[in-house]
Formats: structure tokens, C-alpha cells, sequence
């Protein structure tokens, strides 16, 4: 039973990375947006490009893993093909956690171009590779099941993109993308501290350059997995409201 | 379980705030039948297949398939149970075989059974030319046929055909009715939901009439036109969803 279904996530993910994730709009999220953001900074700095792995790695992830997540729901809500899903014999947590994983494996993905380009381009060792893997792994969840929850809530895919980027271009000033959470204004601290992306920066900051700018990396850890916990939670029980009416 | 029903529903209810869209419904399945499920448009047929089939729970009472109840058992159910629903559900960017292919996998059919299962299934409907093709650049009465086909790839012992032939051409239409009889012959259940009544009369074992939610009645076809004293099941149907009125009524404002 448990076997079933965790074959079923995966191949509802594996189904939605062929159909939705490698496709030209999702490989400009992930890929290009990043870049283009990272340049305009690095051409006004350009002694500040090592510091900016760390920021550009998570925004990358961010991007890619809520990109296609955000509307792959209420796609097919709109052409009833989440019924086919919703038919099949599983649960719902496991037909979302299908679609939340198609988004970690492509904003992990996505996120290990730019690891690799870092490595490359700018030189840079890092302090522990694996850690480092699951740490983009944990934040990619975060960010994936953020996406769910944005595709469950809305009707509209006009709707999902609007209230994606609500949250998401005011993360990348926020949470230490470009500039350290520590170097903001005090009265812009509270609004970093709840937001998961500055937890998944540091985190990643930690195992590029050994030190972190926040908090201990365990405590990052931590808020990671109450924000996977509670996102994709929340994401089946709105799914399960919104089917019901 | 001792019994000859294969689903049983019981005060079977659904509100959607305080509409009653089905409304305290009960009935027996019997194992191997064509039931029909008739009642004109917004009746609730599609609610009591959605409460059946574990897309939507009920506001009260249950019901069961094969013994297991629908809301406790809903995951058990779905194994046995294919369900065509009134729009092609698969994705039009997948080939045929991708899309048979991904529900087999969705109901853990073994990949050697799934592709011979597939094979067989297409060649059965005529389709085993169209497996490369993109499902969205077949024809309607084609998605229809891979739809069936894609509830029928687990081997299921019960099938729900909701408005099968609604917008199919009169070949398609016919070619369908013949599997529907083809799948009866296999020991298969087919819970059927139509609006089309000379389809229910050639199909049908026996049918149930919803109207606003209710049962009116469930018999056999013939047995209803001997107790409405009518010509056809059209007629009879006429008589018991009450209609008659309404339908003078619209004649009587066509004829100034």
C-alpha cells in the first residue's frame, strides 16, 4: 500500500516534469531571470560576485520550483484532467506530494546549474557538498509546496502568477539574495525573519562559505521543515475545500 | 458478503451550502447489470456519480461498492471501479500510449500486463494505428474510446459512464452502445448516467428516475411502461418526472 503509493507521487511527478517543467518558459524562470537579476548586481559590484553564490543559487530554486508548480494545479482543475488524478487509487496527500516533488527535481536541478557554474565561473569550494545537496533539496520542497498552495487557492492561472510574484520579487529584496538580511534597515528585519527564503539563503550561504549571517544553520534547518510541513498541509486542505464546493 | 447487489446506497445526500443536490437517495446495483441512472439535466446524477466514484464525500449517509464503504474505503473502492466521466479527462500534450500508459500506472498494473493490457484494449476499439498520436489531435468520438479505455486498463469489475454518447455522432454513439453490451458480456457492471432514454431503453437492465435530487422510481424498462401505460420509455419517463405539463405548456406557447 505505502509502495503504491509512493510509486504514484512519482510518476504524477515524473508526468508533470515531461508535460509542464522542461519547457522553454520554466527554463527562463529558472535559468535566465536569475542571471539577468545577478548581472545588474554584478556589473554595479563587481568585487561582490562571490558573495552573491549563495543568493543567486536560492533565488534560482525559488523560481524554478514555483514557476510551472504555481499554475500545473489550476491547469488542469481548468481541464479536468486533476480528475484523472483524483480518480486514480491514492490519497490526496500523495497525488499532491507527486505534484510538490515534480517541483523540488526541477528547481533542484535548476539550482545545480548555477552550483556548477559557481564552481567553474567563479572558483568557489565549498565547505560541505552534501549537506549543501540537502539543503537545496529541503529548500526546494519549501518553495515547491509554496507553489502548490498558490495553485490550489486560485481559479485563474492569471491568478496563480499574480499572487506567485506578490510573494516571491519581494523575497529577493528581503531575504539576503543580494543584500545580507543584516544590512537592511532595521524595520525590514521582521519581514525577513518570516519569510522562508531567507532561512534557505543562509542555509546555503553556510555550506558555500562556512559562516552564516542570521541564524545557527540548525535553526534554519528547522524552520525549513515546519514550512514544508505546514505549506503542503495547508495546500490539502484548501485542495480538499475547493473540491468540495 | 452474501449478497446479489454490488452497490448499495443508502440515504445517500449531498448539499452544496442549503441546496440539496441529492437528496436522501437510495438503491441496489445487482452484479453484472446495466443500471441505468436517468433524470433531466441538473437532477444529480453527476453529484451521486462523484459521491460513488470519491471525487466528492457525501453530507450524509453512504454506500457501498463490493461491500466497501465510500467513506471509509474510498482508496480500496477506487481499484475496482473505472469511471468515463462526461469530458475526456486525459492530457491532449501525451500520446495515446503515454496516457494509457501513466493511468496504469497511477492503478499499479504491472508494466508487462500494462502494455499487453494496452495493446489488446486498442486493437479491441479500433484504435491500434492511433497509439503515437497526440491524444488532442484525435477526433471526439476517438477521445471517448481512449477514455474508456482508460478506465477499463485495471481491469475494473464495476464502470461508471457518465453521459458516454453526449456530442458523439450517430456511428460513434452506436459503436459505443456495442462495447457498453461487450463489457456486460464480460461480467463487468455498468452504472450508466444518460439523458438520452432510447439509450437507456436498449441498454439498461434496469433503470432508476432522479428528479430534484430524488428517486422517483427504480424498475426494469418494461415494467415501467406497463405501470405508466406507455408507449416507450420516453413516454414513461415523461409521466414519472412530470414533465407532462411542462412540455404541453411549451407546445401550447409554440403554436401563437
Amino acid at each position: 500500500m505505502f509502495n503504491e503509493e509512493v510509486k504514484g507521487s512519482l510518476y504524477i511527478a515524473l508526468k508533470d516534469l515531461k508535460m509542464y517543467y522542461f519547457k522553454p518558459p520554466n527554463l527562463s524562470w529558472g535559468i535566465m531571470f536569475p542571471i539577468v537579476m545577478a548581472l545588474a548586481f554584478i556589473l554595479r559590484n563587481p568585487s561582490g560576485v562571490k558573495d552573491l553564490a549563495s543568493g543567486l543559487i536560492a533565488m534560482s530554486l525559488l523560481f524554478a520550483a514555483t514557476s510551472a508548480e504555481a499554475i500545473v494545479i489550476v491547469f488542469e482543475r481548468r481541464t479536468k484532467t486533476f480528475e484523472r488524478l483524483l480518480l486514480a487509487p491514492l490519497s490526496l496527500q500523495t497525488i499532491l506530494f507527486g505534484k510538490v516533488i515534480g517541483g523540488v527535481i526541477f528547481g533542484f536541478l535548476m539550482s545545480c546549474i548555477f552550483l556548477i557554474g559557481s564552481v567553474i565561473f567563479l572558483g568557489i569550494p565549498f565547505q560541505n557538498t552534501v549537506f549543501l545537496l540537502a539543503s537545496l533539496m529541503l529548500s526546494a520542497f519549501v518553495f515547491s509546496a509554496f507553489g502548490t498552495l498558490v495553485s490550489v487557492a486560485v481559479k485563474e492561472i492569471f491568478d496563480a502568477m499574480t499572487l506567485a510574484n506578490f510573494f516571491r520579487f519581494p523575497m529577493i529584496f528581503l531575504c539576503g539574495v543580494f543584500i545580507p538580511v543584516s544590512a537592511l534597515p532595521s524595520f525590514l528585519h521582521p519581514l525577513a525573519y518570516v519569510l522562508p527564503l531567507t532561512y534557505a539563503v543562509d542555509l546555503i550561504r553556510f555550506f558555500i562559505t562556512g559562516s552564516y549571517d542570521l541564524v545557527h544553520p540548525a535553526v534554519s534547518v528547522v524552520v525549513l521543515i515546519v514550512y514544508s510541513t505546514v505549506l503542503f498541509y495547508l495546500s490539502v486542505f484548501v485542495l480538499k475545500r475547493r473540491i468540495e464546493q | 458478503m452474501g449478497s446479489d447487489s454490488i452497490i448499495e446506497v443508502s440515504d445517500l445526500t449531498k448539499f452544496y451550502r442549503d441546496f440539496p443536490a441529492v437528496n436522501h437517495i437510495n438503491f441496489k446495483v445487482k452484479h453484472g447489470e446495466i443500471f441505468g441512472f436517468l433524470g433531466p439535466n441538473g437532477a444529480g446524477k453527476t453529484t451521486t456519480i462523484k459521491m460513488l466514484t470519491g471525487l466528492i464525500q457525501p453530507t450524509e449517509g453512504t454506500a457501498t461498492i463490493q461491500g466497501k464503504d465510500i467513506r471509509t474505503q474510498i482508496v480500496e473502492i477506487k481499484k475496482t471501479i473505472g469511471v468515463v466521466t462526461e469530458d475526456s479527462n486525459l492530457y491532449d500534450e501525451l500520446s495515446v500510449f503515454d496516457n494509457l500508459r501513466f493511468v496504469g500506472q497511477l492503478y499499479s498494473v504491472p508494466q508487462s500486463d500494462r502494455e499487453k493490457r494496452i495493446g489488446e484494449l486498442l486493437k479491441r476499439f479500433n484504435l491500434e494505428t492511433k497509439g503515437e498520436a497526440k491524444f488532442a489531435t484525435l477526433s471526439k468520438g476517438m477521445k471517448r474510446k481512449v477514455t474508456i479505455i482508460a478506465a477499463l486498463i485495471h481491469s475494473p469489475r464495476v464502470v461508471f459512464l457518465d453521459e458516454p454518447t453526449t456530442g458523439l455522432d450517430v456511428l460513434s454513439a452506436r459503436i459505443l452502445r456495442a462495447m457498453v453490451k461487450e463489457l456486460k458480456a464480460l461480467g463487468v457492471t455498468i452504472f450508466l448516467t444518460t439523458h438520452y432514454i432510447e439509450e437507456a431503453e436498449q441498454l439498461c437492465d434496469r433503470v432508476a428516475i432522479l428528479v430534484n435530487g430524488t428517486i422517483k422510481t427504480v424498475d426494469t424498462p418494461g415494467n415501467l411502461l406497463v405501470t405508466t401505460n406507455s408507449k416507450n420509455l420516453e413516454e414513461a419517463f415523461i409521466e414519472i418526472t412530470g414533465l407532462k405539463e411542462e412540455i404541453m405548456l411549451v407546445e401550447k406557447e409554440g403554436k401563437r
